[in-house]
């Protein structure tokens, strides 16, 4: 983890040195004594974690996290507890620190600080996820075509092409199967048969070896079989 | 009998590294210095509210040195300081005095 201090007095940046150089995985980037050369830096690079002091003069603590558009993990340390409710008013402050700081104190907080980092990754990770799996591109002809996932119907491979159908429309990709199926949401596609992938979701009816998608009636090979009824919510 | 500095804090968070309880001594004995003359300066000018930031500065210092009556004091002072008050001010000088005495023995 890439951390910063900002503290004017230089005594208390030297504890808190001291007390990263405890922690293997954090690593002091850059001290300050003041805001503005804190926010300058912060322009040009970013960091996983600030040790922040609320009272210095002229630039508060709390004016410093305002200035920030995309703040990281912010652990203030003060003197005084009276800012600690305050402290709760912005998201990016993970914890409060009260001095002088002890180590147990210390490592505490850093683990607040990882599991809020963590936290963080695994909801953005998330967002990606949704966003990116919404829609799939398709190269016809040079032109890149975005076709929404959920008004894909089903896939057929032939030869060396496949078809994609949606309820109006076909679109023919040179590309195999086996390809398009990586980019798929497992959750939603399956391969029924070596030769079509469908929208499982679209499903009408299923008769013994055939699925009904529209008008389309796409066969079911005997080895898909077992896992078309595995996902089915059968009654 | 008065309260005196100690190292507990500074020895207990150096875990026997020699090389860090020097260096923080040295900031202490470079920094303590440069605050009381500032905090002189503004008292004298009666800058009460600049007075009372400095003092809130110095204070964790006397946390740091184990001067937790000094530390009580100086919350006291910081908040009367606000309110244009210096009744403590003898009382704060005197823990001053006592923490440069001590830092000239590093």
């Amino acid at each position: 983890m890439k951390c910063i201090i900002i503290d004017d007095e230089a005594a208390a940046r030297a504890i808190v040195v001291q007390l990263c150089s405890r922690i293997p995985y954090l690593e002091i980037v850059e001290e300050f004594s003041n805001a503005m050369d804190g926010i300058k830096f912060l322009n040009k690079q970013t960091v996983d974690v600030i040790f922040l002091d609320i009272h210095m003069p002229g630039f508060s603590g709390f004016d410093f996290v305002q200035t920030l558009k995309k703040p990281p993990k912010i652990v203030l340390i003060t003197s005084d507890t009276k800012f600690a409710i305050d402290a709760y008013e912005y998201l990016s402050i993970v914890d409060y620190l009260v001095k002088p700081i002890t180590e147990d104190r210390f490592r505490k907080s850093i683990e607040k600080v990882k599991d809020s980092l963590q936290k963080q990754a695994t909801v953005e990770k998330e967002v990606q996820t949704d966003e990116t799996q919404e829609e799939l591109y398709i190269n016809i002809d040079r032109r890149l075509i975005k076709l929404r996932l959920n008004e894909i119907l089903l896939i057929k491979a032939e030869g060396d092409y496949i078809e994609v159908k949606l309820a109006d429309k076909v679109y023919r990709v040179h590309n195999t199967l086996k390809k398009i199926k990586e980019k798929l949401p497992e959750n939603i596609f399956l391969q029924i048969h070596r030769s079509y992938i469908i929208n499982f979701t679209k499903i009408i009816d299923i008769e013994d070896n055939s699925v009904l998608i529209e008008k389309n009636v796409i066969p079911i090979s005997r080895s898909n079989r077992p896992e078309l009824m595995r996902r089915l919510n059968l009654l | 009998m008065r309260e005196q500095p100690n190292l507990n804090y500074i020895k207990e968070l150096s875990g026997g590294d020699k090389a860090f309880e020097e260096k923080f001594m040295s900031i202490v004995k470079t920094e303590f210095p440069i605050e009381k003359e500032e905090y002189l300066s503004y008292l004298e000018k009666k800058d009460y509210k600049t007075t009372s930031e400095i003092v809130h500065k110095m204070k964790h210092k006397f946390s740091i040195l184990g001067m937790q009556q000094g530390y009580k004091l100086a919350v006291e002072y910081e908040e009367n300081l606000k309110k244009d008050s210096v009744t403590l001010q003898d009382n704060f000088l005197i823990v001053l005095q006592t923490i440069e005495r001590y830092i000239k023995t590093f």
